[in-house]
């Protein structure tokens, strides 16, 4: 299942547990400060390996209106989500957790404004 | 694609009416509990309209006011939901209560593969089959109408980037390579640059790379007709994959990768079979094309 909350976009998660790539003190502070918040969200473990397994929950989550989600490069989550046979839908929003500081990534997560991707 | 009947399990954090707000510090101990254990979490609030993903069973956690909730979802009956009330509990313990309950759905967990496969950006690709040529491990194919696709991600070797070193294009990715662009991040002027000098794999290694596995194969073989040792055959393999190390080095092929290699012989075979696909691949594009056109221009 996922939330539809009409007033704010969907957000959706990465933990990327299985590597290292993204920053471990900024995925933590990403995942404790949404944990924090008020707001429903969705995590999963690993969006390359639901990609490559065509996980058809990922197909389902895709498919959510003004989706932003907390992962890594835009343009890395765009191929995984076309190779999985669920393109990201174009206003969809994805913030980089490899490059940006913890607070910029909530900050583009929570901001209210639809945006451009964030790198 | 990897064949499996699972999907990874979900598991709910109710929060909405009916149970209690968690904890921020045990929501956050849990979320990483669960995720690092391989699960799918959502957290719902009230106000939420609960949609189904396409999961057939989910975990719902909650600290629960009086009764369970008994209707979560938008779903018609088809969703086994496992409701459990986790007032007073530990995440160590609400852990074990999830793998436990997860063992009983038969759902799975993401765990035990580290996600390492090669992605496409088909804005760039031009369909060239560089990679499909190059790959010894058929983690490549061709689509039915002649596109080149990922078809094995397992088949690939782990933090192997080569086959992305080898496209002209930067239009392979390996979303958890360490740099970029090979890790997604935006292709710039210079790899552009870095590409055009490349040419191709040929001129990169001052020979193709199985060319040179094939001229130290014979050369083994020359040498090893006259004097029999498995010893010998063993440091000359282990030189042999050095040098190939080194003069592949520009590659990042991981060592493992390299003495996992199989025999010379075998690789030739394989080489042969993988430019004989591609060949095969190329032919079916430019039919596919033909095709095309002669649609577009009837007559003509």
């Amino acid at each position: 299942m996922s939330q539809e909350n009409q007033s704010q976009p969907p957000l959706l998660y990465c933990n990327c547990s299985y590597a290292k790539v993204v920053p471990e003190d900024v995925k933590q502070e990403v995942l404790r400060q949404l944990s924090e918040s008020g707001r429903s969200f969705e995590a999963v473990a690993d969006l390359c390996e639901m990609s490559a397994k065509r996980d058809p929950a990922l197909i389902e989550l895709l498919k959510q209106p003004r989706l932003r989600i907390a992962a890594c490069y835009p343009r890395a989550v765009k191929w995984l989500c076309s190779a999985a046979g669920a393109p990201a839908p174009d206003d969809a929003q994805v913030v980089n957790m490899r490059i940006l500081p913890a607070d910029d990534v909530m900050q583009n997560l929570m901001s209210n404004e639809s945006g451009e991707e964030s790198t | 694609m990897i064949a499996t009947a699972k999907m990874i399990q979900r598991v709910v954090l109710y929060e909405a009416v009916g149970a209690k707000r968690l904890d921020p510090s045990l929501r956050h101990d849990l979320m990483r509990v669960l995720l690092r254990g391989g699960y799918s979490v959502s957290r719902v609030l009230a106000g939420d309209r609960l949609v189904p993903l396409g999961h057939s069973s989910l975990i719902v956690l909650g600290q629960f006011e009086g009764e369970l909730p008994e209707k979560l979802a938008d779903d018609n009956g088809s969703v086994q939901v496992l409701v459990r009330d986790i007032s007073g509990m530990e995440p160590p313990a609400i852990a074990t209560l999830v793998q436990e309950l997860a063992s009983e759905t038969g759902e799975g967990t993401a765990a035990g593969w580290k996600p390492w496969f090669p992605v496409i950006d088909y804005d760039r690709c031009t369909n060239c089959m560089q990679c499909l040529s190059f790959c010894l491990f058929d983690v490549y194919g061709v689509t039915n109408d002649g596109k080149i696709t990922v078809q094995n991600q397992t088949n690939c070797k782990t933090d192997c980037p080569a086959c992305s070193r080898v496209c002209p294009e930067v239009a392979i990715l390996f979303p958890k390579y360490k740099a970029g662009p090979i890790n997604g991040d935006e292709v710039n002027a210079d790899d552009i640059r870095r590409e055009a000098m490349k040419v191709d794999i040929s001129a990169l290694l001052g020979g193709d790379i199985y060319s040179m596995l094939r001229d130290r194969s014979a050369k083994a073989k020359s040498r090893f007709s006259k004097e029999r040792d498995d010893e010998r055959a063993l440091k000359e393999r282990q030189r042999c994959l050095k040098k190939l190390q080194e003069s592949a080095g520009m590659m990042d092929i991981p060592g493992e990768v390299l003495s996992s290699l199989p025999s010379l012989d075998q690789i030739q075979e394989k080489a042969v079979q993988a430019k004989q696909r591609a060949a095969d691949a190329i032919e079916l594009r430019d039919r596919q094309a033909g095709r095309n056109q002669s649609n577009a221009h009837p007559g003509s």
